[in-house]
Order: C-alpha cells, then structure tokens, then sequence
C-alpha cells in the first residue's frame, strides 16, 4: 500500500513517544483499540491548572497509519484547552494525513484516545464533560 | 548487495536466466501453433511442447501423458477439484479439505457448496498439520473427492501426503494434492505417491507465470470433467492454444529443478536456519508452523507486541509478506495462522520470509540486522510491550474491540 508523505513522516519520526507516570494527577490518559483487532493507542495529556494542555504522549501498537494518527494528534493537543481539544474531529485527521479508506478507521481511534484521555483527566478533577463534546457521532466510519 | 532484497519467493520467482534464453526463439523464430498439423512451423512448436510435458513429468514421477497444461496454480486447483466433483457427483455429494488450503481451494469449494455439493473443512494442529485420524474420520460414505496440499504457502509446512493417498485410495476417495509450494523443493514422485490429481505452477520454480499443469493418473485412471470447453486440446480436459514459448520455459525450470534442487534445497536451508537463529535470540519471538516438517526456504515468525504491517514498513529494504492479510484491503488477521490457533495479536505480527537459490548470507545478514533494529524501534512504541514490561498480563485487560 503506498502511504503518503506525511504518513511516512509522522511514522519514520514519530513525535512525543513515551509516558507520563498515570497516577499524577496533572495526567490523563486514554487507551484505546484491542490486540485482536490490530491497533491498540495510549495517549497521555498533562494538563496545567488552567486547564490547558501543555504536553502529550503516545504509544502506539499498530499500522503506519495509526502511528502516524496517534504522532499527529499529539502535536495538535498541545496548547489547546481541554473543550478545544475535545472537537479534533477524525475527519481532520484523515485529511491531513490523507488516509486512504481502509485506514480510516485509525483516524477514528485517535479521535477516541484524545476523547478517553480528557475523559480520564476529568474523572480524576471530578470535573463534568462540557458542552459540545457529543459531535462525535458525526463520524466516517 | 542491491536493494531492496527479495524474500518473498514463495509469492513468486524470478525466472532463471537459462529459462528466459530457452523461452526467447518460441515467441519470434519458432512461433508456430503447436495444434497445426499441415505444416512444420506447428510441427516445430508441438515438439517443444512435448519435450517440455517430458521434462515436468519427469520432475513429478509421473508419465507424460498425465500432464495437461493449464494457466496456472488456480486454473489448476479448479480444473482438478471441480472436475472430479462434476464427474462423479452421481457417486456422492461430500468434499474434505483443510482450512490452512489456499483460497484457490477453499473459493473453489465454496462454490461447489453454492451448486448442492457438501464440505468439511478439517483443523490442523498447532504446528500446521493434519492429524491423520482426524482426516479419516471426517470420511463419509458419501466422499467423492479430498484436497489437501503438500505444501502451506505461508508456514511451509509439509503435509504427511503419502498417508493421506494410502486412506484415500483405501476408501476410494479422489485424492487431489496442491503441489504448487512443493514442487521443485521436494522430492516427489507420483509413482508411489498415491495422488490421483495434482496442481504445479512454473512460477514458483524459476519459470514463468501464466503456465502450471494438472496431473491427472491414468493407473488407476481419474475421470474429471473439463471446466473449458473449445478445440479439445489436451486431450480435451482443456481447451485453448497451447502458449509454448511459456510451457518451453516449464519445462527447462522442471529440468533444471530436478538437477539442482538438493543441493539448491541444502544451502537454502542453512541460510534459513541462519535467519531464525539471528531472529529469535530477541524476546518475545514465535516461530509459526513445525520447524522440522517444513520446507527449506520458508520462515514464518510473529514478533509479539508489533503489528505486522507496520514492521514490513519498517524493513521496506526487504520485501517480505506479511502472515496477514492486512496489506490488502481486508484487516483480518492470516486465517491461516488462525487455524493453528494463534491469537489475534500474533497472528497480526508475523511476517512471512521465503528465501530462493538466489539468496545470499550477505542479504540475510542484511535481514536479521534490519529487522531486530526495527522490531526493538516498534516496541518502544508499543503499549503492548510496556505492558509486557510492566507484567501486565494482556488476556486479563479488558480491550474495547473496535
């Protein structure tokens, strides 16, 4: 399958690979996919008091595309507040690294790491969702 | 050393140089229609074709006359399993084969099932093979015809051929062998062999692509029906102009293969083993399929913990197939891998490295370097391995299956 540049990219120089520790409490974390399906993502953000987040990680276990997905968004979280990094729809994503249709499901699951990990955050602050965060039906599965 | 390396030569072979000059003067200079009787350009083309029928027979212990040449390995497969079922349907309606089979098979049985016939599809163990016992209790009164190849295409392992004739031909049980991954590897000879119908391909042996033959016994005979009908070429089991510069090339790779196949097969081994040797001193490694019942150039590993696709793209510097069909638009993990019970994970990380008489240790010292770079690069990467790591253990998460 021929990927494109930016897949190739984000691939061959994957940014912001690594943890955080997810007890601090400055972490949430997101892990989603399973083995058996060939993608598994863990997407960690470290979010300031303001509730901006000022750094993420990811590991991911899967196809170029998903790598490259779970890379991108890392890059894209950082220095966004929470609600704003809520709406990175999968959509972008696909287009940015113009995932063919087989892959997009990898896109999807990015999406859903960066959903999980602000999820996991606020479950830790007691915080509720906020307004707006529901617009992930509107997915291309 | 040129790259990228090729170590995929159970998809396919280059053709060997000697092939391609033998095949050149049968597309220009001797380009006759091996079915024209009038003249000698037909005369010319008819001897070559059968020069070459000698050659393949030869290769397979077999008599000229039970050659018929096809397409290939999937005319082939089709041609033979097809035809006997067609042809002795009045017999019985039940077909055994393995799930390992290739899809050549299986689609093909698929498609009896639609026109009324039955199926089983037998498991395997969990090193590739059948267990006899199994295969003949899955026999009914009512079994007209078995498949089951010599060869697996993605572990290499090699079936216990000569048992499964001996019950066959005891139950009278049309016996149809897919020899297109052992042929010109192994030793075979139809002779003792108790196969009634068996499917080779030139591909694979450093001949061309597009030519393969079907052996059909004549002792004791096996009626199959043709599946193409028009000129009654070879002696109408197939239909069509014989393509002769193509079975020129069979032949001299069936000829060549006969005389150098041991030893091509030893120092084909050795590199292999070499391979495996370099490949599972890293941890976490699992080599899929029997080591010892297999053939000499194929090694099918899962790197547990890294996805497959993503390592082939990793080692692009070497063209190997992945165990799954993941490259494909399908995201399902190898059936096959899945039949010897592997779970989803490994069966999502094995590669699959065939190597060829033109495989060199340099290129396999190339290899092993390449991927224990890539695979320790993947698994920094990996979730999975920093669960390993951490000794979690992956069958007790809870996995949102997507």
């Amino acid at each position: 399958m021929a990927y494109s540049d930016k897949v190739i990219d984000h691939y061959e120089n994957p940014r912001n690979v690594g943890s955080f520790d997810k007890n601090d409490e400055a972490v949430g974390t997101g892990m989603v996919g399973a083995p058996a399906c060939g993608d598994v993502m863990k997407l960690q953000i470290r979010v300031s008091k303001d509730g901006v987040i000022e750094d993420a990680r990811f590991k991911t276990y899967g196809c170029g595309s998903a790598i490259a997905s779970s890379s991108l968004v890392t890059e894209w979280v950082k220095g966004k507040r929470l609600d704003e990094a809520a709406t990175i729809k999968n959509t972008q994503i696909a287009e940015e690294l113009a995932l063919p249709p087989v892959k997009i499901h990898c896109s999807i699951l990015a999406e859903d790491a960066i959903k999980a990990a602000i999820e996991d955050y606020r479950k830790k602050h007691g915080l509720e969702q906020a307004d707006g965060e529901e617009a992930a039906e509107e997915r291309v599965a | 050393m040129k790259l990228p390396i090729y170590l995929d030569y159970s998809a396919t072979t280059p053709v060997d140089p000697r092939v391609a000059q033998k095949m050149i003067p049968y597309l220009t200079e001797h380009f006759g229609n091996p079915a024209s009787r009038s003249h000698a350009f037909g005369w010319k083309a008819e001897e070559a074709v059968e020069e070459a029928r000698a050659h393949v027979a030869a290769l397979i212990g077999a008599d000229p006359k039970e050659i018929v040449w096809t397409s290939g390995a999937t005319e082939g497969n089709n041609l033979a399993i097809k035809g006997a079922a067609h042809f002795t349907k009045t017999k019985g309606k039940h077909l055994i084969t393995q799930k390992t089979e290739h899809k050549a098979t299986l689609d093909t049985m698929r498609e009896l099932e639609r026109q009324g016939f039955e199926c089983t599809y037998l498991d395997v163990e969990e090193n590739g093979i059948v267990d006899l016992r199994k295969f003949e209790a899955a026999i009914r009164p009512d079994t007209i015809v078995a498949s089951i190849m010599m060869v697996n295409n993605e572990i290499g392992v090699i079936q216990p051929i000569a048992e499964i004739g001996e019950i066959c031909r005891a139950r009278g049980v049309i016996f149809h062998c897919d020899a297109v991954q052992a042929a010109g590897k192994l030793p075979i000879d139809l002779a003792t062999l108790k196969v009634d119908l068996l499917t080779i391909t030139a591909h694979k042996m450093y001949g061309p692509k597009g030519i393969g033959a079907l052996y059909v016994r004549r002792k004791p005979r096996v009626r199959i029906e043709p599946q193409i009908h028009g000129g009654g070429h070879e002696r109408g089991f197939r239909s069509g102009t014989l393509p002769t510069h193509q079975i020129v090339g069979f032949g001299e790779a069936a000829r060549l293969a006969r005389l150098e196949m041991a030893e091509d097969g030893k120092r084909v081994r050795a590199l292999r083993d070499k391979l495996w040797r370099g490949l599972s001193s890293m941890e976490a490694v699992v080599l899929n399929g029997d080591l010892e019942r297999r053939i000499p150039g194929n090694l099918n590993v899962s790197f547990n913990y890294v996805e497959g696709e993503s390592l082939i793209m990793a080692i692009k510097d070497i063209a190997v197939s992945s165990g799954s069909a993941c490259t494909s638009a399908s995201l399902e993990p190898s059936y096959v891998l899945r039949a010897l019970g592997r779970s989803d994970e490994l069966a999502h990380s094995s590669i699959r490295f065939t190597l060829g008489k033109y495989t060199t240790e340099e290129e396999i010292d190339y290899a092993v370097n390449l991927v224990k770079t890539k695979v320790t690069k993947l698994r920094e990467l990996s979730p999975l391995w920093e669960m390993y790591k951490d000794g979690v253990d992956l069958n007790t998460v809870q996995w949102a299956a997507h």
